[in-house]
């Protein structure tokens, strides 16, 4: 059995029930991918790069997590850039 | 031949555009326009919750045009009614912004010395665009290319099938519209990088 403390409540809190994911397509350039993930995500160029070569090699990368209304916001700007993004429950 | 965007000094990039280079630009950018606001989306524009609750005409299903879908995914697959809800509350602002950057991309190319109908031969059109401006039509180049490749059918790792096509296939004429506006975004994500 668990010790119960005061983090659970904590963790809650914190709680990331959503992602959003982006899916590669045939059309988008890695540099321009890169680039969203770095002006809109405010990510490092290293962080940036290594979702673009997810969402290249494996079809699909996970780009943010949060609550169901920041994934919305997310999911929605990516259509604003044109990249293929859809939400879901996290894992 | 325009060599693309380059970076200006103080911020922002600049491209050189041939009047026919221009000519075509502002033609691929509205057919977008013509596009987005063509099948009807209804977009609400009110700030206001109670405006928006009672509003039921944003659309709830994926849109028929196989363009329009691909510019207007679905946010969730595996659920079709939060799908629905979404789109209701995001198409139309979406198609309103998709709208109006191409619209904004046709203007900036008209205020650089595009004349509505092109008849000078030898014309040069150069654009100066700050960092939001450029953003704007990288974004629009985007929705440009997507909607081209959509019709054109192009899928994962088929160039060599484009490049087979006989050049009096209108197919490859498209196709190297697509690579040529593909090759100005490119040139302009590397400007902006900087």
């Amino acid at each position: 059995m668990p010790v119960e403390t005061e983090e659970p409540e904590e963790a809650l809190l914190v709680d990331r029930p959503w992602v959003t994911v982006v899916w590669n397509d045939p059309v988008n350039l890695m540099s321009y991918v890169t680039y969203v993930f770095e002006t809109y995500f405010g990510y490092a160029r290293k962080k940036a790069e290594k979702l673009m070569l997810e969402v290249h090699n494996d079809g699909r990368s996970t780009v943010s997590s949060g609550s169901r209304e920041e994934m919305e916001r997310d999911v929605q700007a990516m259509h604003e850039y044109g990249l293929w993004a859809t939400m879901e429950k996290a894992t | 031949m325009t060599h693309g965007f380059q970076a200006r000094r103080g911020g922002g990039v600049v491209a050189t555009f041939t009047g026919f280079e221009a000519d075509l630009l502002r033609s691929l950018e509205s057919q977008l326009v013509e596009l987005l606001r063509n099948e009807v989306a209804a977009p609400n524009e009110s700030d206001d919750p109670l405006e928006q609750l009672m509003d039921f005409s944003g659309p709830t299903t994926e849109p028929d045009d196989p363009v329009l879908a691909r510019l207007f995914p679905t946010a969730y697959p595996d659920d079709e009614e939060a799908a629905g809800e979404f789109r209701r509350f995001t198409e139309g602002g979406l198609r309103d912004s998709k709208a109006r950057a191409a619209a904004q991309v046709i203007d900036t190319l008209e205020e650089a010395g595009l004349p509505s109908e092109l008849t000078e031969d030898g014309l040069q059109v150069e654009v100066e665009l700050d960092r939001a401006a450029a953003t704007t039509w990288m974004r629009s180049f985007t929705d440009v290319r997507l909607a081209l490749a959509t019709r054109l059918g192009i899928e994962e790792g088929d160039e060599d099938y484009w490049m087979s096509l006989p050049d009096d296939d209108p197919r490859s004429h498209v196709h190297d519209i697509y690579e040529w506006v593909g090759y100005l975004q490119e040139t302009l994500v590397q400007a902006l990088s900087r």
